[in-house]
């Protein structure tokens, strides 16, 4: 079977400043993958060459088989890959339902957009109330709900998930993972970086634990808990 | 009733120009996050196209039109999207003003290379017969030039609010000036719609640039710039985002100003200089009560950090070798300079290193600003003018000596700089800087006018000091006597402004607005009081300048309000930033580059290279216009070294010879380790 | 029972008819550690920027030291003795640590005075520098101190920051969520290097936190808000067995 998103040999860097070294790592359609590691070990920088933010400055970047090491981001986003970044991943100055217009609006029709957004909704009544509120100003936990709303309504082929939890409440990074259950279940293939070690193996199948821009370790979910420093 | 009518319908033709500048910078702002200032500089490119074509060439309107607004605009707006402001979207709102303000320095005179702006008089719009004059009732006149443009601006503001409410192009145009890469993660493609974007601003600069010249007649940079404060303020009352509010700004502006001139009594001095200043009155007002202004809307783009960190505003790193190279290398081109003045050089030198160094303390209050506290004022000519005024008045007519009256005018700017940073004080940023930009044109606009202040219809002199047996008088035309006594006083005002500046970005202000500039919220966590900060600045830098103003009076005895008018402080501010807005020393290399370009660079060493370099060469002079096309596009290089391009070279170079350094010892060290292997 | 060092009485806040804090009371006592937490969106930050003073309580008194800081104006507060961190980082950029540290303790003292500077009188005294110097070794960060905040990793920026508070020798720090987006090795020397600060200087800390084993190996006491309202607190162990703490706040992972 083609691995959905296949790393081969990539080395990544900014400017003089190199964070991946020759690191390779696939995912099955279907699959939900944890990247762990410390801080500054290259998992954002890795997840930023998944979703083409970052252009590998050598090795190459498959999708379904297709190369798409030289594409721009936007190729790599009208594949089906959609990447939540670290932090605020939503607009902040633009309203709950221009975010969800913004990202649904793409390649549809009117009717289908707003149906799309009704979907998402129906799965997010908080978001509903706050239709016409600015972005910027929804909680924490809310502005994860609507980037993973548009998720839900837009089922892309690859979710890549950068620190979600960050700066949640234990109860509200509860809610998150169950979010992120129904969109596995719903067919999406999930790449999801964490910190925080417990969550992120709970839900994955592989684990890839990065350290100083290298692999560490590739395989099962189970084997990875020996190697991030819970 | 008439009289009322009348004054609605002009007001409203002349409301009609602001409101579609105004509509065009909220249009810029909204979609690059640019506040464009070269706007009108933009829209002047399309009139002047347009003049030459039909009124010059003779070409029919339309295809005159189509070329110069339809085609000639977007293509400047692409341009300025794909060469500057596309690398500039990390880069703080106040460095982004400061490469539009290269712009605006720079346009004019690239256009005036190939236009003569002179003889562009008897404008024909783009309305055949835009003379006709319409009567709807009576006692009320409208040409249909006017009502070209009070329609156009209408149906540009109807077009882009449906652009903005109803498609998804104004949508991704709002995104993309927040995060051009969140953006592209929803698969859309910033870079087209950037580019889009500036396109349309421009064409929208463009459409005015072809509309307002009935209005004036002619096609003259002035009257774009000067239309631009009205507009600005218009833009200001719409909070740079909302375009009917700017319409309905521009609109009501125009109408305002044509009741205060038909109403206010005539005859009265503060009544006729209240009418051209309005402009300038409504944008202060609107600067000083609106309070959505008070918090900059740039927010972080959260995926900047994919690019490489945009440079700090100004700020104050600089390695210890190059601070004592540079210290030598000055102290020996000093010397040898003042050796070469005082003992080989003529007169014309002398004369030029004075100017120098007056313009030198002059540009020390822009490193105290700029260079120290971060912001940009477009007021320092002003705040010159006011020590040149001032001090000139209160030697003359109080009989106060010179030096005492340039240090109570220097106090006065002091005060008015330190009211100017206190109630401009939650503006911050842009907002700041324009305020200070209406300041400058309402001191240009009307208070010159006054007695008290320019000398009203009377011209103004100032004199030479004289301090206790040493008299600064001008020497005597053909006497043996130089004017070396005012050469060594503006040197050593200079060396006490430069001590000062000194000591105080190493001492307790310095450190404050370093931090303040570095984070306003984390300097007050620790105690740091940002208006009392702020206001030092502004005042410390208010009083340099009119030190300089001063002085630069006193030395041509003989002044006029030219000195100091608005528009060269915004080429003072232009110049210092490109040559280094950081040091004192980026001052004088400032100063020097002022006074030199235009006097010897221009026009006698760059024709003298030339023609030594090429044997059959034979030109005479460069037009003076280079120096604001060379500096202005030094200007928009800030954003990318805040620290002045001659500055960062120095450190490029020297990290560059301290690297040969390295490798050499590096090898030398292996070399000695495989030999003692 | 000693005097509280910060007594918050009754604060009550609404933004344009919501309910962001409904009298809400909490206090911290002389160089003690206190917790607070609560799910996002419960108006622990509204709080945090009603002691600073960047917000205006509609109701309540905040008492500090003995001084009513109802009309105190935000950096004023600073000079009195409350220094703090930010969820988001917040550090002085272009600046290296050392010169984070001289700042920080030359605004502890009061304005510098303009005159001093300009006769040449304002670099940094002795006592600037070597107190400066104690902070860093504090904190560890000596062999950091010339380099610039931008090449710091996170860790060691969250570090300057707490430092950078030091500086101005307060009585009490807030800290909002200073693990945030630190990894565990890092989270690890944060706490460490908090009871070092609590031990050494006696200093009271109110610590806003998600990292729940750090709260525990940290705080004494805990308050918890949920909704505006202070739904728990007292004794660490007894807050974080209470049931409604655990479906507001812990959910499953206790």
């Amino acid at each position: 079977m083609t691995p959905l998103l296949e790393l081969i040999n990539v080395d990544a860097r900014y400017g003089p400043f190199r964070a991946l070294f020759d690191v390779s790592l696939s995912i099955q359609p279907g699959a939900v993958m944890a990247l762990l590691g410390p801080n500054g070990s290259g998992k954002t920088t890795l997840a930023r060459v998944a979703s083409g933010l970052v252009r590998p400055s050598a090795g190459t970047v498959r999708f379904d088989g297709t190369d798409f090491s030289g594409s721009e981001t936007y190729e790599f986003a009208r594949t089906g890959i959609f990447h939540a970044v670290e932090g605020r991943s939503i607009f902040a100055t633009l309203s709950v339902d221009e975010n969800l217009e913004l990202a649904l609006g793409r390649g549809r029709s009117r009717t289908e957009v707003s149906e799309a957004k009704d979907v998402a909704y129906a799965l997010f009544p908080r978001l509903a109330e706050r239709r016409n509120q600015i972005a910027g100003t929804l909680s924490g936990g809310e502005q994860r709900m609507l980037s993973l709303a548009r998720v839900l309504a837009e089922q892309p082929r690859l979710l890549i998930a950068d620190e979600l939890s960050l700066g949640l409440a234990p109860i509200i990074v509860d809610s998150v993972y169950e979010t992120l259950a129904h969109i596995r279940d719903a067919g999406t293939t999930l790449l999801i970086v964490e910190q925080h070690v417990g969550h992120a193996l709970a839900i994955a199948d592989e684990a890839v634990v990065l350290a100083k821009g290298s692999v560490k370790y590739a395989g099962a979910a189970e084997g990875a808990a020996a190697y991030s420093t819970i | 009733m008439e009289k009322f009518l009348s004054a609605l319908i002009e007001g409203m033709s002349f409301g009609g120009v602001y409101a579609l500048v105004a509509v065009g910078l909220v249009l810029a702002y909204k979609t690059s996050g640019v506040f464009n200032i070269a706007f009108g500089a933009q829209a002047f490119v399309s009139g002047a196209i347009y003049y030459q074509l039909h009124n010059r060439s003779e070409w029919p309107i339309i295809p005159a039109f189509l070329l110069a607004v339809v085609v000639a605009a977007p293509l400047v707006g692409a341009a300025l999207d794909r060469m500057l402001f596309r690398h500039l979207r990390t880069a703080p709102p106040l460095s982004r003003l400061v490469v539009a303000l290269g712009l605006l320095v720079a346009i004019p005179e690239v256009v005036g290379l190939f236009f003569k702006v002179t003889q562009a008089t008897q404008y024909k719009g783009i309305v055949p017969g835009g003379e006709i004059v319409y009567r709807p009732l009576s006692g009320v006149a409208i040409t249909r030039d006017d009502l070209s443009i009070i329609l156009s601006a209408a149906l540009v503001a109807i077009g882009l609010t449906i652009l903005f409410r109803y498609t998804s192009l104004g949508l991704r145009m709002r995104a993309v000036v927040e995060s051009p890469r969140l953006t592209e993660l929803n698969g859309i493609r910033s870079d087209i719609v950037g580019t889009t974007a500036w396109m349309l601003s421009s064409f929208v600069a463009g459409l005015a640039g072809v509309l307002l010249p009935t209005v004036f007649q002619q096609v003259s940079v002035i009257n774009y710039t000067t239309l631009l404060t009205a507009a600005i303020a218009a833009a200001v009352l719409a909070s740079l985002t909302s375009i009917p509010i700017a319409f309905a700004g521009g609109i009501g502006l125009g109408i305002l100003q044509q009741f205060v001139s038909r109403y206010l009594p005539t005859g009265n001095v503060f009544a006729s200089n209240v009418k051209p200043s309005l402009p300038f009155i409504v944008l202060f007002v609107v600067l000083l009560f609106k309070r959505s202004l008070s918090y900059e809307q740039g927010l972080k783009d959260p995926l900047a950090g994919v690019d490489p960190p945009p440079p700090v505003p100004a700020s104050a790193v600089r390695s210890r070798e190059l601070t004592i190279g540079t210290r030598i290398f000055g102290f020996v081109v000093g010397t040898w300079w003042f050796y070469s003045v005082l003992f080989l050089w003529n007169d014309i030198w002398l004369d030029r290193t004075i100017r120098i160094l007056i313009y030198a303390i002059i540009f020390c209050s822009i490193v105290v600003i700029t260079g120290m506290a971060g912001q940009i004022s477009f007021a320092q000519a002003t705040f010159a003018g006011m020590g040149a005024f001032f001090s000139a008045q209160i030697a003359t007519k109080q009989g106060v000596s010179v030096i005492a009256a340039i240090f109570i005018a220097s106090a006065v700017a002091a005060v008015v700089g330190a009211l100017i940073g206190l109630i401009a004080l939650r503006r911050r940023g842009i907002f700041l800087a324009l305020a200070t930009y209406a300041f400058a044109l309402f001191f240009d606009n009307t208070m010159v006018r006054y007695d008290w202040v320019g000398g009203g219809i009377f011209a103004i002199e100032s004199q030479r000091p004289v301090v206790g047996p040493v008299d600064f008088a001008r020497p005597v035309p053909g006497s043996t006597t130089r004017d070396t006594a005012f050469l060594v006083l503006v040197l050593v005002v200079l060396t006490l402004v430069g001590i000062a500046i000194i000591w105080m970005r190493n001492g307790t202000t310095g450190r404050f607005l370093d931090a303040l500039r570095g984070s306003e919220t984390a300097a007050a966590s620790i105690g740091i009081n940002a208006t009392k900060a702020r206001i030092i600045a502004f005042a410390v830098s208010a009083f340099i300048a009119g030190l300089g103003g001063g002085l630069l009076a006193s030395y041509k005895i003989q002044f006029s309000s030219l000195d100091y008018k608005a528009e060269l402080g915004l080429f003072w501010v232009v110049i210092v930033v490109t040559l280094g807005p950081r040091t004192v020393e980026g001052a004088i290399q400032a100063a020097a580059g002022f006074v030199l370009f235009q006097e010897w660079v221009l026009p006698t060493a760059i024709p003298w290279l030339y023609n030594h370099a090429l044997p059959f060469a034979d030109i005479t002079a460069i037009s003076i216009g280079w120096q604001q096309i060379f500096f202005g596009l030094g200007a928009v290089t800030y954003a990318k070294h805040p620290e002045g391009i001659l500055e960062s070279n120095k450190t490029a170079s020297l990290t560059r010879v301290q690297g040969l350094i390295d490798r050499f010892k590096s090898r030398r060290d292996s070399e000695i380790e495989t030999a003692s292997v | 029972m000693r005097d509280p060092l910060l007594k918050v009485t009754s604060i009550t806040k609404t933004f344009s008819g919501i309910t962001a804090l409904d009298d809400v009371t909490l206090d911290v006592s002389p160089g003690e550690v206190v917790g607070l937490v609560g799910p996002n969106g419960a108006g622990k930050t509204t709080l945090f920027n009603c002691l600073l003073g960047q917000l205006k309580p509609d109701r309540g008194t905040v008492m500090f030291a003995g001084h009513d800081l109802t009309r105190v104006a935000p950096h004023l507060r600073a000079r009195l003795g409350i220094g703090r961190t930010f969820q988001r980082m917040e550090l002085f950029s272009g600046m290296t640590p050392w010169e984070h540290f001289l700042v920080a303790g030359r605004a502890r003292r009061g304005d510098g005075r303009l005159w001093k500077d300009l006769l040449g009188m304002g670099r940094p005294s002795k006592e600037e520098r070597a107190s400066a110097s104690d902070v860093l070794e504090l904190l560890g960060l000596t062999a950091d101190a010339r380099r610039p905040i931008e090449a710091l990793s996170l860790g060691r920026g969250r570090l300057v920051e707490l430092g950078r508070a030091l500086m101005i020798e307060p009585k009490l720090l807030l800290l909002d969520e200073p693990s945030s987006g630190l990894d565990h090795a890092e989270t690890a020397e944060l706490a460490e290097v908090l009871r070092n600060v609590n031990v050494e200087r006696s200093t009271a800390i109110l610590l806003v936190e998600h990292d729940v084993p750090m709260v525990r190996s940290l705080v004494s006491r805990v308050f918890v808000l949920d909704f505006g309202t202070l739904i728990a607190s007292g004794t660490t162990e007894s807050v974080f067995a209470n049931n409604a703490v655990q479906r507001a706040y812990l959910g499953t992972n206790v």
